[in-house]
């Protein structure tokens, strides 16, 4: 069926397939992400658990959970809310469902080459800029231009006049993830060396999580709350504010993730500045998201959407308050490198970023193929064991972390940090797994929801109906 | 496109990002660009080779395309003993390292004098060439450094590569180049820093680098989260070729609460008789040890000269 659309005309393709494949696609995605990312936790906690062969290696393998989940799950997740969100708010329809199911398929393929590729052991050597440069002009080519092109096309041909918030976040968004992708692996292209290499890795690294992942998880949470709730935005002023401190406050500080190397200071310390700064956005993101919710705080409760998104705008707070001031040199030197920083990446992209995500592709999924959820029992247990998975995993690995920096100070035998935080390592694998389940049990609700799940009529919402099962 | 406010808006954002890249890019490049290379970076850069990554000369990470250190104890061309010194080889067909092919990475001075005392642009890659640190009496003029070169010596000295390798015995060369290959594939970095940070992690693992300690190397691979303890000056603290073995092929062996993973599978087929390694038989020989139905753990095979592992650990204990 799907190859019937990606040969036939445009017109003949229904509205929202592109979303609904980039929907499930990102699922899948996400099932396999965890999976990796629960099997290379195991082999923290177990270390001969599956050892001695070249491909499970974890030093083959963790690199390989790290893309899946940011250009797998997250990146595809946002894909689908671009796919649906962006031709809503402008009253009109996708520019180009053939592009986007094109869009998706070569993503799709292209994703899975560069991830066997990676898991064989071609690498680049260089932390999130893994795939060598063939693999990231595919990458361009064939992932970020196409979805660029199909949202700026169909938010210049628009039906409304103004153009809001979201819509900002998302063409600004992807505009800037085409021009980091290309400038950030410059080293690869020009073969760069030294310092100026390391930090280009860095400033690629630093402005993936912070002009693409960043915005457009924010930009999911403007739309969602307003359109479930009912409530309009509390304020476009403040929506204003973070839209232009994210551009100049998160664009800046990439040197923040290289503190301890010989870069020159003055960077260093433009870097802190700014990164703190990036608690200016933080706020005022957080405020309008929940002050929009005036009056209607009984739906976090009652609508699984407005409860997955509230809980990605408040771990934003900690998120925010953590990144600010653990990139300044009088917090970084102690928790730069330990397990700290892997809890401060899963509280920003297993935290925000998947919540919101979650809530965008289970409200996507469900307008566009007008089905209500199967079974609200199985998303309040994706929900529980998400929430509960991820808090063991950012708490454990956070508590883990600052034991190793202990270890910066005392001078121990490093072994004994290695035997400390041993236990969190476990607890980490049983957050992580927890994750994973839950996936498995999403993927199962949405596609019995695509099979069975109840019609919803002409011109309803989803939230409208009431839960199943 | 309509309002006024999107050409507008459109405008700023393009000056507020094209701003924070120029500060963020374009004005560090100026002092990266300015520094000058270490002796530390010299031979970090000629060790190494031209890149440790992916590249189309080695699309697999083997460690194909690689330079040899190589410790001359005698005079290729008299073979008479000299004082003994380290040369870089780069066999026929390598690709030359980075400070010969872009001598503006050497930095001011250093390029200077690589360039007319050292001849490095001499170098050609089909032929191959060797290569030496020498120490100049020309100082830098910040703080009084005296400056390292590199020496092209098969146009400075006439020696060739299959001259220097020929006689040198195997355990005086260091396949320290693949094994840099190595490291970057098997994601040794995912766990061990190539980075001492600050205060008393200096004191276990050895002074920070310098600026001027990577000119020219690529990639840099300063590692991610640490796992293990940073490795930067390993080869200063453990130069223990056994030790290593015993460690990289099961790191409970010498460290039982280590969870590094094992990385026998470097070891090959063979082992340095050339006979052919049970990995099997040994790791249930392992499991009958660590349940206490056996006294000692098996023995672990010694690797073969062109196995993996033999470069992984040159690299290593290269690491001073």
């Amino acid at each position: 069926m799907i190859l019937k659309y990606l040969f036939g005309k445009n017109e003949a393709i229904p509205v929202g397939s592109a979303a609904i494949f980039f929907g499930f696609s990102s699922i899948l995605w996400f099932v396999i992400g965890t999976g990796l990312g629960s099997f290379n936790a195991a082999k923290l906690a177990f270390p001969d658990f599956v050892t001695g062969t070249e491909m499970f290696a974890f030093g083959h393998m963790r690199q390989v959970h790290v893309l899946a989940v940011i250009f797998g799950w997250i990146s595809m997740a946002f894909a689908m809310a671009m796919m649906y969100i962006t031709p809503i708010l402008g009253n009109t329809r996708l520019w180009s469902e053939k592009l986007g199911l094109w869009n998706c398929m070569m993503w799709n393929i292209s994703l899975a080459l560069g991830l066997t590729l990676l898991w064989m052991g071609v690498t680049s050597g260089r932390e999130y800029s893994d795939f060598p440069w063939p693999l990231d002009l595919a990458v361009a080519a064939f992932i970020s231009i196409p979805l660029a092109v199909n949202v700026w096309m169909t938010i210049i041909k628009r039906r409304t006049q103004g153009i809001y918030t979201t819509n900002w976040f998302f063409a600004a968004a992807t505009f800037m993830l085409i021009i980091v992708f290309l400038v950030g692996n410059l080293p690869e292209y020009f073969h760069l060396t030294g310092l100026t290499e390391a930090y280009m890795t860095w400033w690629f690294a630093h402005n993936v999580l912070g002009l693409w992942i960043t915005p457009v998880a924010a930009a999911i949470a403007y739309y969602v709350i307003p359109k479930v709730t009912g409530n309009p935005l509390y304020s476009h002023r403040i929506g204003h504010l973070h839209f232009w401190s994210i551009v100049v406050f998160y664009s800046t500080p990439a040197a923040h993730h290289l503190m301890s190397a010989p870069l020159p200071e003055w960077l260093k310390s433009f870097a802190s500045v700014e990164g703190v700064l990036i608690l200016v956005p933080a706020i005022a993101f957080v405020s309008n998201i929940l002050l929009t919710m005036q009056g209607k705080w009984n739906m976090f409760v009652e609508n699984l959407e407005v409860r997955f998104t509230v809980v990605g705008v408040l771990l934003a707070i900690p998120l925010n308050m953590q990144g600010g001031f653990q990139q300044t040199r009088s917090i970084n030197w102690y928790i730069h490198g330990t397990g700290w920083m892997v809890a401060h990446a899963h509280l920003a992209l297993l935290g925000f970023s998947t919540f919101l995500e979650a809530a965008a592709v289970y409200l996507g999924l469900q307008t566009l193929m007008k089905r209500k959820l199967y079974s609200l029992t199985l998303g309040n247990l994706h929900f529980w064991l998400l929430l509960i998975g991820f808090s063991t995993y950012w708490i454990s690995m956070t508590i883990a972390g600052l034991i190793q920096g202990a270890g910066k100070i005392y001078e121990v035998p490093y072994i004994d940090v290695v035997i400390a935080e041993h236990p969190y390592m476990i607890a980490r694998w049983l957050g992580g797994t927890m994750v994973f389940s839950s996936t498995l049990i999403w993927l199962y609700n949405m596609w019995m929801t695509a099979r069975e799940g109840t019609v919803i009529p002409a011109g309803r919402m989803p939230s409208e109906l009431a839960y199943e099962r | 496109m309509n309002f006024r406010e999107y050409k507008i808006g459109s405008r700023m954002f393009g000056l507020a990002f094209g701003l924070s890249m120029s500060i963020t890019l374009l004005f560090p490049s100026f002092d990266l660009a300015a520094s000058i290379v270490s002796e530390v970076g010299l031979d970090k850069q000629l060790t190494s080779g031209w890149d440790s990554g992916w590249q189309l000369s080695d699309p697999f990470l083997n460690g194909l395309n690689k330079p040899l250190k190589v410790l001359v104890r005698k005079d290729p061309k008299s073979g008479e003993s000299i004082e003994p010194v380290y040369a870089y080889v780069y066999p026929a067909g390598t690709s030359l390292p980075n400070g010969v092919t872009h001598t503006a990475n050497l930095g001011k001075g250093v390029e200077e004098l690589s360039v007319k005392e050292g001849r490095i642009k001499e170098a050609k890659k089909e032929n191959g060439a060797v290569f030496l640190i020498k120490q100049s009496d020309k100082a830098q003029t910040f703080e009084n450094r005296p400056l390292s070169y590199m020496e092209n010596a098969t146009a400075t000295k006439g020696w060739t590569p299959d001259e220097v390798l020929k006689q040198a015995a195997d355990s005086d060369i260091l396949h320290a180049g693949s094994g840099k290959t190595m490291f970057v594939r098997e994601g040794c970095w995912w766990c061990h820093t190539l980075l001492p940070e600050q205060t008393q992690d200096w004191q276990v693992f050895g002074a920070p680098p310098m600026l001027g300690d990577f000119n020219g190397e690529s990639p840099t691979a300063f590692g991610s989260d640490r796992k293990g303890p940073d490795l930067l000056h390993v080869g200063s603290r453990n130069a223990s070729r056994e030790w290593m073995m015993l460690h990289f092929f099961n790191p409970r062996l010498v460290q039982p609460h280590s969870i590094m993973p094992r990385f026998d599978y470097l070891w090959g087929e063979v082992d340095a008789d050339g006979k052919k390694i049970d990995f099997k038989k040994w790791r249930s020989e392992y499991d009958e040890y660590r349940e206490g139905k056996i006294t000692t753990p098996p023995e672990v095979p010694m690797y073969a000269k062109n196995s993996e592992i033999r470069n992984l650990i040159d690299f290593v204990v290269n690491l001073k």
